[in-house]
């Protein structure tokens, strides 16, 4: 080869490599850290994204998948190293923590930006006035109950009243052969179970734990009868044992086994618990709320939410993947996939026509109204941990209700200052 | 090695000396690199962190405030009580895990039983072993569980009257998770010591034998002085692995109820990551830190020693 050729191979090469950056360039990759997908059926949310692809020529969406409690660390790590993934999934419940941080972007304006249509948003996450975070879809958690159980201790009607529901699960009790009426998961590793089994029962009757964004849980009525309630529940031996180190998973074992007659429980596990017990009848019901209240009742929720991280180099992009998910037609989809009530108004997922229970669900989905008052406080699930050590003392006998809602106030308060 | 010395040709002899005096160090560069990045750096970081306030999840400046965040500590019944937890939980695990695993070693080196036999109870006795920790804690939660098989294993033969909420329970909980690191650990003590007993000479037992000496006096004399030096190896290193003992302890019980089986590591990781509260974590990590290097400065003369 002469040194000609030599050289004007190296100059096209050269060349070509030039290209190549800049069609390097042109390309996006964007990472959505999220655990959605390990939660859905094996290759459909890779499906959505490889649409999402599709439609957006020059955009690769690289998923960054796990456990949710994995996924909270990796973003918690990100957050504080600023290489947060451009698109993380997110719970309602870090939201402020995130916010405070600034390592969220605000979507208020990538929507203005977008020029995007917020109007069919069925919630927006927002604090000090701008949106933070989209609920794709959510889990709503209504009570289950056990059909069989229930018929056979000759209960009629199913509770919807707190009165109604404690003689219920008094009649479920079955000690002798290991049956109780409800079940309380209250792990300190899970301390879910005061957002959803706890503090609902207050929501379900119209009452809230907050006042002017700040904690209210001495002398609040609706707090306080609810507290009382699940204790008088508790003292009444109704409440299958395990309670102070059992998980939301424990919890929906048990009902799965037949072992207890309630459960307030999100929709998600309805396919989970028909495949571990394919011969278990169970019905779907509002929680109770207190006697004499008609009011619309509050659902307590679980969001797969959406944001972007501030840190982005890609928040346009990171936007449009946004939308692709927030359509009414993707976000119907998912939802399907996903047993979850959409994000998207005008959306609406199959299950709702072709399965009665889901039907059953969202009719309560739609007499009542979402209610979960932790999205958006300051380390969420720091203020359940706490209150529920405040909570267990209650239960075990060693304080007295005031004196326990006091305690868990003075604990809040330290985060609001 | 005549290769391996500097030899520049330069003709300045000081040049030459400070390089000769510097080849060590390129020698020994490798490892300095790696122990810095990987040990000093991260230590150094938390010891900073520790000093401050506002670190890592806040937008606000860092702030430095001295040893206070050690004086606030220190003073915190909810640490103090986890500290308190941890000590129970290592020392009783590593006088039981010393205990069991002596009685196991000697088992599986008895002439009395067979070779299958053996064999067989060396696979049994290992098992705990393989096991990662996330299984073990799924499977103890299983066994555990009010409605579980240890529950009905007591019941059926009348040991208890009603159901134990051994991971509930706030006087059960800690002896519960103890119990289950114990079970998890033993088998490293048993075939440390099944190694150190195969290395004892059979001359030691016949020449007690001569003198007279009965069983209980053989083991006190000539086993246990010819297992001190693993013993006591073992003893430090398991009291070290035990006081980070994390993820048994999180997914049996959280640390709770309330914080009835709260211990140090699980107390940091909920200062970092549900209160966003980095300094105190990185805190409580040196004091940590503290207790253990207190351990390790024993292990290491301990070894000098026996190097001598």
């Amino acid at each position: 080869m002469s040194k000609k050729s030599i050289s004007f191979l190296l100059v096209a090469l050269l060349v070509l490599s030039f290209g190549g950056i800049s069609m390097a360039q042109d390309s996006v990759t964007l990472e959505f850290s999220q655990w959605w997908e390990p939660e859905l059926p094996e290759g459909e949310f890779r499906a959505l994204m490889d649409e999402f692809e599709e439609q957006n020529p020059g955009i690769t969406v690289e998923l960054i998948s796990g456990p949710y409690s994995t996924t909270r660390d990796q973003i918690v790590a990100g957050a504080a190293t600023g290489t947060m993934a451009d698109v993380v999934g997110l719970d309602g419940a870090w939201v402020n923590d995130f916010v405070r941080q600034g390592s969220l972007a605000d979507l208020t304006e990538l929507m203005a930006d977008a020029e995007f249509d917020d109007s069919e948003l069925a919630a927006q996450i927002q604090l000090n006035g701008s949106t933070w975070m989209i609920p794709v879809v959510n889990f709503v958690y209504p009570v289950f109950v056990n059909e069989d159980l229930v018929e056979a201790a000759g209960i009629e009607e199913l509770p919807t009243t707190r009165a109604e529901f404690a003689e219920a699960a008094a009649t479920l009790t079955d000690v002798e052969n290991n049956v109780y009426g409800w079940v309380l998961p209250l792990s300190m590793e899970q301390p879910n179970g005061i957002q959803n089994d706890v503090m609902s029962w207050v929501w379900a009757s119209g009452g809230s734990m907050m006042e002017d964004g700040l904690p209210n849980l001495v002398d609040n009525e609706d707090v306080t009868s609810a507290m009382v309630f699940i204790k008088d529940l508790y003292d009444a031996g109704v409440v299958a044992p395990g309670s102070f180190s059992m998980r939301e998973q424990d919890k929906v074992e048990e009902f799965t086994n037949g072992r207890v007659g309630m459960m307030i429980n999100t929709l998600a596990h309805i396919n989970l618990i028909r495949d571990r017990n394919p011969d278990l009848n169970f019905a779907i019901t509002a929680l109770p709320a207190v006697e004499g209240y008609d009011g619309p009742r509050g659902l307590p929720y679980a969001s797969w939410g959406i944001g972007v991280a501030e840190n982005s180099e890609h928040q346009a992009e990171a936007w449009k993947l946004v939308e692709f998910l927030m359509s009414a037609e993707i976000n119907s989809r998912l939802s399907s996939i996903a047993n979850a009530f959409p994000g998207n108004v005008n959306a609406t997922p199959d299950f709702v026509e072709t399965d009665e229970l889901f039907a059953d669900a969202f009719e309560v989905f739609q007499t009542g109204y979402l209610a979960n008052e932790f999205v958006g406080l300051p380390v969420a699930e720091n203020l359940m941990r706490e209150f529920n050590e405040q909570f267990q003392l209650y239960l075990d006998g060693d304080l007295e209700v005031d004196e326990m809602l006091a305690n868990a106030q003075e604990a809040w308060m330290v985060h609001f200052e | 090695m005549a290769s391996l010395s500097v030899s520049t040709g330069s003709k300045n002899p000081p040049l030459q000396k400070l390089r000769r005096k510097l080849v060590p160090f390129a020698y020994l560069s490798p490892t300095l690199i790696l122990l810095t990045v990987l040990m000093m750096i991260p230590i150094g970081t938390v010891l900073y962190y520790s000093l401050m306030d506002n670190v890592i999840i806040t937008n606000t400046p860092p702030a430095f405030v001295g040893i206070s965040n050690y004086l606030e500590i220190l003073s915190n019944s909810e640490f103090l009580q986890a500290l308190r937890n941890t000590l129970i939980l290592a020392i009783a695990s590593v006088v039981a895990h010393m205990i069991l695993g002596l009685m196991f070693a000697m088992l599986l080196n008895t002439n009395v039983i067979g070779p299958f036999a053996k064999a067989l109870f060396r696979v049994v006795y290992i098992l705990p072993w393989v096991f990662t920790a996330s299984i073990i804690a799924i499977l103890w939660r299983l066994l555990l569980n009010p409605n579980g098989v240890v529950n009905y294993l007591l019941l059926e033969f009348g040991f208890i009257a009603e159901r134990v909420e051994w991971l509930s329970s706030r006087d059960l909980a800690l002896g519960s998770v103890t119990f289950i690191n114990i079970w998890a650990g033993y088998p490293f003590y048993m075939v440390s010591f099944l190694a150190g007993l195969q290395g004892i000479s059979n001359d030691l037992y016949e020449a007690g034998k001569i003198d007279g000496a009965n069983g209980v006096q053989l083991f006190r004399y000539i086993t246990l002085p010819q297992l001190k030096p693993i013993l006591v190896s073992l003893a430090m290193l398991d009291f070290i692995w035990t006081t980070h003992q994390f993820a048994l302890i999180w997914m049996t019980t959280g640390g709770g109820p309330i914080r009835a089986s709260e211990v140090l590591s699980t107390y940091t990781y909920k200062q970092a990551f549900t209160s966003y509260q980095f300094s105190m974590a990185a805190t409580t990590a040196v004091i940590s830190l503290a207790l253990t290097t207190f351990v390790a400065v024993f292990y290491v003369r301990h070894q000098r020693a026996n190097e001598q």
